[in-house]
């Protein structure tokens, strides 16, 4: 790969994170936390291709002079050249810019077991009344861990996207995020009761429903999912952030 | 004619010049070195008019001629990467159809998230590399360290504390202390140390493991101590050949920007490459290789120590994250899920690939079995005592 190419691939990966930082691309693959650090590193990565177009222009320029420093010359040459596998870096490029794959959904989600962590600090507790809007972790969290305690008899609000397992049975599902999307677990809930006729996994919906002490295993590792007993659904825009990164403080 | 050329002016100055003619001629896909013949040419303009008379016949002399001759090569690798981005545009919906599937997609999405989240660290260990490279003299850290190998290698595995970032950042760094003149040994312990003690890391796995503290101090331990261990058995049984001089230019003569920005881009063109090779690895062991496997293993406890090592390895996650997966992964006895925290940072298929570019694929060979064993027979101890 020569100097030329380099530049080149410097200058457009850097461009490629500044567009993911810049725009909410970056929350499909990343924690938010990481924004500030990916539009650095992509400044960076556009003034390493500027600064070797400048170099080179002053090299260019000088080379009658330096007549005499050949042996710098002869190493320098040397430095134009990467492996073959710096072309690798193209890849994530094209994949970032070009596809832009979306969040990790209902495949990851079936495939991953659930993820579901006691608070060791207990949970606050809720207002008294009205209808409850609860992020799938906390309700999942409350409903195994604390018994349904404040939430039963009360009509609740989940926001998740749909995934079905191999036996057809529904869940609303979201991700929870620590780092990036390598390592997103799913928070699950299975749906029981009134549910809509055709279900597409990965959309988007708010479930109303109340709380119901029915419990069932994730098939994968063994993890509680607790059960909604389900009124009504409406879809809804998936949110800015699709992973739920409260859960990890 | 222009090998002939270049030889015989070869021999006026006294340079060895036939290696690189002869190179030039045979490997046409490397534009650049074709620079070569062309810088050595400079001082005898009688050979070089004879050479460029064809092309630039008015201005043999002028500034600009350099590049004229391997101009059309040079324009090679960017067309290449025009004509792809294009087909790329114009295949858009077959390659979309292609794409849809969940299976594609989930890897794609793994893909890019390990590239995208690692490669602001990477940046950070390289430009924190660079500042080593130019700008620390090497004796500065001839006075840091302690005389003695055996001494200075707890030393720079304590000093792995203060570099808050993930592995990707510690391979440029460790690569650039053993061209400063560190003692490779030295540089090991920093190396293995640094992605796993350092305080952000540290703080993730006390979060991640709320009921657990004594696991912070276990992860401490264990790699420090493997950290020391390596460095140590390095410095037995270690051989200077294995470690290949990474291989770049000498900044010498060079003013300190020029030096800092030329390293800088060649530590990212090269980690970064491999770090590609990691990160499809790792996307497809996490797309396509069933989770519920590992159930079968989490029953006996030595084989789950095994598997989660090897877990380990091949998903390639960040230190800053892995406490978490460990986490999660509760079917697991508390001492595996370490184990799986001690070997993560030290090595895996991302880290493997950064340390064949860094030290040499002899090294990289030799290294990584060894302190992954290492790894795992260590964390199990400390898991039986603390634990």
């Amino acid at each position: 790969m020569n100097r030329q190419a380099q530049t080149v691939v410097l200058l457009l990966t850097g461009g490629a994170l500044l567009h993911a930082g810049f725009t909410d691309l970056y929350l499909r693959y990343v924690k938010a936390g990481l924004q500030p650090l990916l539009i650095s590193a992509g400044v960076v990565l556009i003034a390493v291709a500027i600064a070797t177009l400048w170099y080179d222009r002053r090299t260019t320029r000088h080379s009658q002079a330096q007549t005499q420093t050949q042996g710098h010359e002869h190493e320098q040459a040397h430095a134009h050249h990467e492996p073959r596998v710096s072309w690798l870096l193209v890849l994530p490029l094209l994949a970032l810019v070009l596809v832009a794959p979306p969040a990790v959904g209902s495949y990851t989600a079936m495939r991953t077991g659930a993820a579901l962590q006691q608070q060791p600090w207990g949970y606050p507790t809720l207002p008294a009344d009205g209808t409850l809007r609860l992020s799938v972790a906390d309700y999942a969290g409350r409903a195994v861990y604390d018994k349904g305690r404040a939430l039963a008899g009360r009509p609740l609000k989940v926001t998740g996207f749909l995934a079905l397992d191999g036996a057809g049975t529904p869940y609303l599902v979201r991700m929870a995020l620590n780092c990036c999307a390598a390592d997103a677990q799913p928070v699950k809930i299975a749906l029981s009761g009134e549910l809509p006729a055709v279900l597409r996994p990965d959309t988007w919906i708010e479930v109303t429903g109340t709380y119901t002490p029915k419990q069932t295993k994730d098939p994968v590792n063994g993890t509680a999912v607790p059960f909604l007993d389900v009124t009504t659904t409406k879809p809804v825009k998936a949110p800015q952030d699709p992973y739920d990164e409260a859960w990890n403080g | 004619m222009k090998m002939d050329s270049i030889t015989k002016k070869g021999r006026r100055t006294g340079h060895e010049q036939p290696r690189p003619a002869s190179r030039m001629t045979t490997d046409k896909g490397e534009p650049a070195r074709t620079a070569q013949p062309f810088h050595t040419e400079v001082p005898s303009p009688v050979v070089m008019t004879k050479e460029e008379a064809p092309r630039t016949p008015d201005s043999p002399d002028s500034p600009d001629s350099p590049d004229s001759p391997h101009r059309s090569r040079h324009l090679d690798a960017p067309l290449v990467l025009t004509m792809l981005l294009i087909l790329a545009v114009v295949a858009q919906d077959p390659l979309r159809g292609l794409l849809d599937a969940p299976v594609t997609q989930s890897w794609m999405t793994v893909f890019v998230a390990v590239v995208v989240q690692a490669l602001p660290f990477l940046v950070l260990g390289v430009l924190l590399s660079a500042v080593i490279a130019v700008f620390v003299p090497a004796s500065f850290f001839a006075r840091a360290l302690p005389k003695r190998p055996a001494l200075a290698v707890p030393a720079a595995g304590l000093a792995g504390v203060v570099l808050p970032g993930c592995e990707c950042a510690s391979v440029p760094v460790a690569g650039a202390l053993v061209r400063r003149g560190v003692t490779p040994t030295a540089a090991l312990a920093f190396l293995l140390s640094a992605p796993a003690i350092n305080p952000i890391v540290l703080t993730a796995t006390a979060v991640a493991f709320p009921g657990n503290p004594e696991m912070v101090l276990a992860r401490f331990v264990a790699s420090l101590l493997v950290a020391c261990a390596m460095g140590w058995l390095w410095q037995r049984v270690g051989r200077g050949e294995w470690m290949r001089p990474p291989e770049r230019p000498s900044y010498e003569g060079q003013s300190k920007g020029a030096a800092f920005w030329g390293s800088v881009r060649h530590d990212v063109m090269h980690a970064g490459g491999f770090l590609v090779v990691g990160a499809m690895a790792a996307a497809t062991l996490k797309a396509v290789v069933p989770a519920s496997w590992l159930n079968a293993a989490a029953d006996h406890p030595l084989i789950a120590i095994l598997a989660l090592a090897v877990l380990a390895v091949l998903l390639s996650i960040c230190s800053e994250a892995d406490a978490f997966v460990a986490a999660s992964l509760t079917q697991f006895s508390l001492t595996s899920r370490l184990a799986f925290l001690v070997v993560g940072p030290m090595i895996d298929l991302k880290l493997f690939a950064m340390q064949t570019a860094t030290f040499g694929r002899a090294f990289a060979l030799r290294f990584a079995p060894a302190t992954f064993a290492l790894a795992i027979l260590v964390s199990a101890l400390v898991g039986a005592v603390l634990l």
